[in-house]
């Protein structure tokens, strides 16, 4: 049996993707450098890095949520109930089975119920925690002007903004291995690349 | 135009250059230069309008320092009244915050210690004459040394024993050395006059503590022709900035000091005469955010560092180095002939001497770092001691919540050096002089603290001991130039320059280690996990299969 195709990835949402993960990955190496977690590039270089990165992305978003609203694909991570108990039966029993996949990608409905509780939780809470914390640690020297130096401490925006690198590092690892959990082992990636996921 | 007379001038047009070129290639003989005269005037006139060479007031034969005061006070009415006002005359200075009188005359040190009883050989670095000892007055006018400033030609020398006054008789100095100290050409030097050049300062400045460099670390003979390396503001090459530069001096008040320290100024940079309150600061010139756009950054630094914290990344960056610690109590130490002796270390710098003691020497000292907030107290003459613990002999202000309070470099000074056991403070002693209790003639301790401590109006119970001290100065001269400067990482890492800096958040050195730990074990089992889930989908798989 041929397997079906179905063009899930629009050209912007897979180049948005990909920058974003070169971004991210760039940013949790030189971010942890920064921290002192180890030394790669010297600290001097992981700061510029970092802030490179930084506004890069901060452009990068700019774009990516002005798709969304666009074209309405910011309904693909309204959370749902349905099917989220196959989906755990599934990653944790029917995997190993070899059951088919319980959820059935559509142009309007691309990502599993997990999964879009997951990106969902990285749009509406790692990233705004990491995005608000590094807006405030990388304007330190304005806090006065701002009014704000009395209430924030570097050491607890540093903490916070930690806390968030760590969750984000979480989520990749764990992302980068559900890639493989497709039709195939390189359903997903391909689907990403290519813009065509392979269902069954 | 055809094109082949277009050629033609071409190439008439290229040789007429050529021709011109070659011409004007050969050089030009030398009487076609043109009225050599003027050029050499321009040169040789001074900065000055005035030629004190001129004066029929200094037409004169001088014999003594004070005569020649008396001839500049003629025309210079209020000079001696504005330096009387000054710490270089007063050696004494009130805090204005905490209202301590400290001051040269005041304080001890864990270098000579202190000047009460030694006043002949200190005062050689006194803008005066004749102090020596405390009759002095200090309200005439023509004991003010103005020579000592503003002598141009270098051979103005005031030598330790002769109470401030210059060296009037060709004399052998050091003692029994071989070596001779030309007398002074008092008329010379009245007719050089002009601004205090960095050799003048240096004078005092570059040989405190008894010996080149030693006392400050950041002040040495070696500013007295800098390059860039050494100095970026001195280089003499370059900028060639005189002291006077930064320390901008009106009425002869000469501004920036050590006992009051412009520790943490904010804002733009001043003209020169406006709001210039501390125009030795740094930030005078460069306002507090210096860097450059590309290095905004290093702008959000300077709420919490001085600027010299990176721009001075070490002090004494020369051969000459600067002392570390005077240990006062091997002093007396005599040699295995019973006589003085004197050793020196490999760098040719003075190591033990049986009437001073011992020293330890560095050069390219890095910095000891506090916070400070411009505000230092120091112990003066008669304070009680805790000799149990190290002595500070200046506690320096501030701490990280202070917001008036940087970080600083500082050299800090180690010293042994003796104590009344019963009255528990510091004591004076009589070091200097040739007479029966100085202790550089006569070895002994008992007589030399004895002598000293009736010039200081105290008491001493006659036990002594010796006690650790510590001198805390902040380093503020020989600035790097920027390529120099501090690296992030000196700093951002967990054993850097300031690791014992308490009261600031730094990345790369701190952070909750908790965090740290939960955070990497959450990554690490995901890791896992999905290694795990992964070996089993791969493990089932096959078994189907």
């Amino acid at each position: 049996m041929a397997a079906e195709k179905i063009y899930v990835f629009k050209r912007f949402e897979r180049f948005w993707h990909w920058s974003q993960a070169l971004l991210i990955i760039g940013m949790l190496t030189t971010g942890f450098e920064v921290h002192g977690s180890y030394t790669l590039i010297g600290f001097e270089d992981a700061v510029s890095y970092h802030t490179v990165f930084a506004w890069s992305l901060v452009t990068l978003w700019i774009f990516a949520i002005f798709w969304h609203l666009t074209t309405g694909e910011w309904k693909q991570y309204i959370p749902t109930t349905d099917k989220v108990v196959a989906m755990i039966r599934f990653y944790s029993v029917g995997i190993f089975k070899g059951e088919p996949h319980p959820y059935r990608p559509t142009k309007l409905k691309k990502h599993n119920p997990l999964q879009r509780i997951a990106y969902l939780g990285v749009l509406l809470l790692i990233g705004p925690l990491l995005w608000l914390t590094g807006w405030f640690y990388l304007f330190y020297g304005d806090w006065a002007a701002w009014g704000v130096s009395g209430f924030l401490s570097l050491e607890w925006v540093a903490f916070f903004h930690t806390v968030g690198a760590f969750m984000m590092l979480t989520f990749l690892i764990a992302h980068l291995y559900l890639t493989t959990t497709g039709h195939t082992p390189t359903a997903h990636i391909k689907a990403m690349v290519t813009g065509w996921e392979e269902v069954d | 135009m055809s094109a082949r007379p277009k050629i033609i001038l071409s190439v008439a047009a290229i040789a007429a250059m050529l021709t011109a070129l070659v011409a004007f290639a050969i050089p030009a003989k030398p009487e076609a230069s043109p009225a050599p005269q003027a050029v050499a005037t321009l040169k040789k006139l001074s900065d000055s309008t005035a030629d004190h060479s001129k004066f029929k007031e200094l037409q004169k034969n001088f014999k003594t320092g004070p005569e020649v005061t008396q001839a500049c006070l003629i025309c210079h009415t209020e000079a001696a009244k504005q330096v009387q006002r000054t710490k270089h005359w007063t050696w004494e200075s009130k805090d204005p915050k905490t209202g301590q009188v400290r001051g040269k005359k005041n304080i001890i040190n864990n270098y000579c210690t202190a000047v009460l009883s030694n006043e002949k050989d200190c005062m050689a670095c006194h803008a005066g004459y004749g102090w020596k000892d405390s009759s002095f007055d200090f309200s005439v006018e023509k004991n003010v040394d103005c020579l000592v400033c503003h002598d141009n030609t270098g051979t103005y020398r005031k030598l330790p024993g002769d109470a401030g006054h210059p060296v009037y008789k060709r004399r052998e100095f050091p003692p029994k050395s071989g070596k001779f100290v030309e007398a002074v050409d008092l008329k010379k030097a009245a007719q050089s006059i002009g601004m205090p050049s960095r050799t003048n300062c240096g004078a005092c400045h570059f040989f405190g503590g008894g010996a080149n460099g030693a006392k400050h670390g950041d002040m040495d003979s070696s500013l007295q022709h800098p390059g860039k390396y050494l100095d970026v503001h001195m280089n003499e090459k370059g900028l060639n900035f005189s002291c006077t530069e930064c320390h901008a001096t009106k009425s002869h008040e000469v501004s920036g000091s050590r006992y009051n320290t412009a520790a943490a100024q904010t804002g733009p940079a001043h003209i020169r005469g406006k709001a210039d309150a501390s125009p030795a600061a740094c930030q005078s010139c460069h306002g507090d955010k210096p860097h450059a756009k590309k290095d905004a950054l290093l702008n959000q630094h300077t709420d919490k560092l001085a600027c010299q914290t990176c721009h001075i990344p070490e002090f004494a960056r020369n051969d000459i180095g600067t002392e570390l610690s005077w240990d006062w109590s091997k002093a007396t130490i005599m040699g295995p002939d019973g006589k003085r002796m004197v050793r020196k270390d490999s760098a040719g710098r003075r190591a033990f001497d049986s009437q001073k003691g011992e020293w330890r020497w560095e050069s390219h000292v890095i910095p000891e770092y506090r916070w400070f907030n411009g505000t230092s107290t120091y112990k003066v003459i008669g304070d009680k001691i805790d000799p149990t613990k190290t002595v500070q002999l200046s506690v320096v202000g501030g701490g990280p919540n202070d917001p008036e309070s940087r970080i600083w470099p500082t050299k800090v000074h180690r010293g042994k050096q003796p104590y009344d056991v019963e009255n528990g403070y510091l004591t004076v002693q009589h070091t200097g002089g040739e007479d029966a209790t100085a202790l550089w003639h006569n070895y002994d301790w008992q007589k030399a603290i004895g002598t000293g401590m009736k010039a200081a109006n105290l008491p001493y119970s006659g036990k002594y001991a010796f006690v650790e001290t510590e001198l805390t100065w902040p380093i503020t001269h020989m600035v790097a130039p920027k390529e120099d400067a501090l690296t992030c990482a000196q700093c951002h890492s967990k054993n850097g320059r300031l690791k014992d800096i308490q009261g600031v958040y730094m990345p790369a050195r701190d952070g909750k280690h908790w965090l740290d730990v939960i955070g990497w074990s959450l990554a690490l089992l995901t890791l896992i996990g999905v290694l795990v889930h992964g070996a089993i989908r791969i493990y089932s798989s096959k078994k189907e299969g």
